[in-house]
């Protein structure tokens, strides 16, 4: 199975021409099929991607309240934002962040574990239907929310009317954001999860417990080791997205704390700071990439999804 | 005995599956019953039911609007994405390139990055380019999150393909195009088609990358979203709704088309 992550499939390498000038052999690095056919999307995230973020580092740099680059560069933006409060929106969506990672890390185990292993037939029928509120608008959701929870509706009625009970309002508070991400983020959590847990082959933990492992020496020394790649990008899918978010905050938690992500919009609007916002974002993704980056080196991206 | 400890956690397993599906969709259905109280503002119990917020909803020409910006956004998306996620997916999971492993992560970087951000920075690159940011720019920004998304869906049937039928082809005398077309599109179908409906859908419903990159005009999640924070009316669960089944009407029939075209391969 895990030979598989060998890539078979490729193409014998075409030998390579003995002896060429260094402009010949990028000609041909560049000629090559999987370079042409790389060359669509990288052509779009080069215009799409890294130029903005150019743009944003540059703008980061410019004096508070302009417009365009004409300006000398300037550190000012920073000054005001280690000056300020700022921190504490940082510490907010950090903390909110991982509330949210380790709780979707525990409601998504047994379930993912299921669809890998026990349901068959049936986990295809699931995950469509877990896919389907993936593309209904997060906002119309998070909306359904406020609606179940808000003071006359779904919950405080129906306990007015069963139990006579009043109660006020369960949302605009940490909570009802934490309940909003956990929300939104359980199938980015879930999938590659499933993804990961299917790479653990049958035949290891039977083995595994023929030799008398316990269930929880087996989860700990067999399946969470051989799943960890999915559940790795799972997590960290849900951290960054998490820690950006802005809808969650904004329509189930009012005005009860400030993510980061809010203070960007902000600035970039109300404010009409872009330098401010920019220099925000520079640091927001300045940390969400160290983590990225740092933990995509380490996977094998051909051995998770190309296991079947 | 260790049979029967079985079956109990495969059960509780079942019951939790059952418990997270509930999860995900209570919020669905109390927006779909929001959308059905005839009153002004929502209550529950609700006081009266009625489908008057349909009628109003279908005749407005303001949701036309908003229908027809959503619509040409999402499928000149499509369009567009198929194609270079297609290419892109070859070059991710098929071809053997010095390169290919950074190519594979440059492509997940878009994916991994906060959208409402990416749409501000987005905002930012257009402004700096002189782009006065309409429905055209939005098209551009869902294209960026969403190329890479279908390129991994498409990569995940890549895969699965076996070189060597192409391989065959071409030693029978097949040209380039006759290959692709004969041998590694149809093998390749139900990824592209799967690539394509999650491109539809995504655009569809976005909201963060569309709120920074619309300019003047306004897609449905947009639209939503400004009468949520003021000016609420009951259009706005009835639209709610409405795309929601929308969604899952597409889904479903998408996967019907692929559960349908995989049978009748089977049988020929």
């Amino acid at each position: 199975m895990t030979a598989r992550a060998d890539r078979p499939n490729a193409l014998p390498a075409s030998p390579t021409p003995v002896r060429v000038g260094r402009l010949a052999s990028l000609r041909h690095w560049l000629s090559r099929p999987g370079m042409l056919s790389a060359m669509p999307v990288l052509t779009l995230l080069l215009a799409g991607f890294a130029g903005p973020l150019l743009a944003v580092v540059g703008y980061s740099f410019m004096p508070p309240r302009t417009f365009d680059f004409v300006h000398l560069p300037t550190l000012e933006n920073y000054h005001h934002i280690f000056s300020q409060t700022y921190y504490q929106s940082f510490l907010w969506a950090l903390f909110l962040a991982s509330v949210t990672v380790i709780l979707l890390m525990v409601i998504c185990y047994p379930l993912a574990y299921g669809m890998a292993k026990l349901f068959g037939r049936w986990s295809n029928l699931l995950t469509l239907i877990l896919v389907i509120p993936l593309f209904v608008s997060e906002n119309i959701r998070l909306y359904g929310w406020v609606l179940f929870l808000i003071k006359g509706g779904v919950v405080s009625g129906t306990l007015k009317v069963w139990f006579g009970l009043e109660l006020g309002g369960l949302i605009y508070n940490v909570p009802a954001i934490v309940l909003g991400l956990v929300y939104v983020y359980l199938p980015f959590t879930l999938f590659p999860m499933v993804l990961g847990l299917s790479m653990v082959p049958r035949e290891t933990t039977e083995a595994a417990f023929d030799l008398g492992a316990s269930r929880w020496q087996v989860f700990r020394e067999v399946e969470l080791p051989l799943a960890m790649p999915g559940i790795l990008i799972g997590g960290l899918l849900t951290f960054v997205l998490s820690l950006g978010s802005l809808a969650e905050s904004k329509i189930l938690g009012g005005q009860a704390v400030i993510m980061i992500a809010d203070d960007i919009e902000t600035a970039f609007t109300f404010g009409q700071n872009w330098p401010l916002g920019s220099a925000l974002s520079v640091l927001l993704l300045g940390l969400a990439g160290t983590l990225v980056l740092s933990l995509l080196k380490r996977l094998d991206l051909d051995a998770i999804l190309g296991q079947r | 005995m260790q049979d029967r400890a079985r079956r109990i956690t495969h059960n509780l397993i079942a019951l939790w599956a059952g418990c997270i599906v509930i999860f995900m969709y209570l919020p669905v259905i109390c927006v779909a019953l929001a959308s059905f109280s005839k009153n002004r503002y929502f209550r529950f119990p609700i006081p009266s039911y009625d489908n008057v917020w349909y009628g109003k909803a279908f005749s407005s020409l303001t949701v036309r609007g908003l229908f027809e910006t959503s619509l040409s956004i999402a499928l000149l998306v499509t369009a567009i994405s198929v194609v270079v996620a297609f290419c892109g997916a070859l070059a991710f999971a098929r071809f053997d390139w010095t390169g290919r492993k950074v190519f594979q992560r440059i492509i997940l970087l878009p994916i991994f990055f906060p959208q409402a951000v990416l749409g501000l920075a987005l905002l930012l690159w257009f402004s700096a380019l002189g782009i006065i940011p309409d429905w055209r720019t939005a098209v551009f920004a869902h294209l960026i999150w969403i190329v890479p998304i279908a390129t991994l869906v498409i990569s995940i049937q890549v895969y699965s393909f076996d070189p060597a039928l192409e391989e065959a082809a071409f030693d029978l005398g097949a040209s380039r195009w006759q290959v692709l077309r004969e041998i590694t599109l149809p093998v390749l179908w139900p990824g592209i088609f799967s690539g394509a409906l999650f491109s539809f859908l995504l655009s569809w419903g976005n909201f963060p990358l569309s709120l920074f990159t619309t300019g003047a005009d306004q897609t449905i999640p947009e639209w939503l979203y400004a009468k949520m924070v003021s000016g609420y009316t009951p259009l706005v669960p009835t639209l709610g709704a409405l795309t929601t089944l929308g969604a899952a009407l597409l889904l479903l029939g998408g996967y019907g088309v692929i559960l349908l075209s995989k049978r009748m391969r089977a049988s020929q």
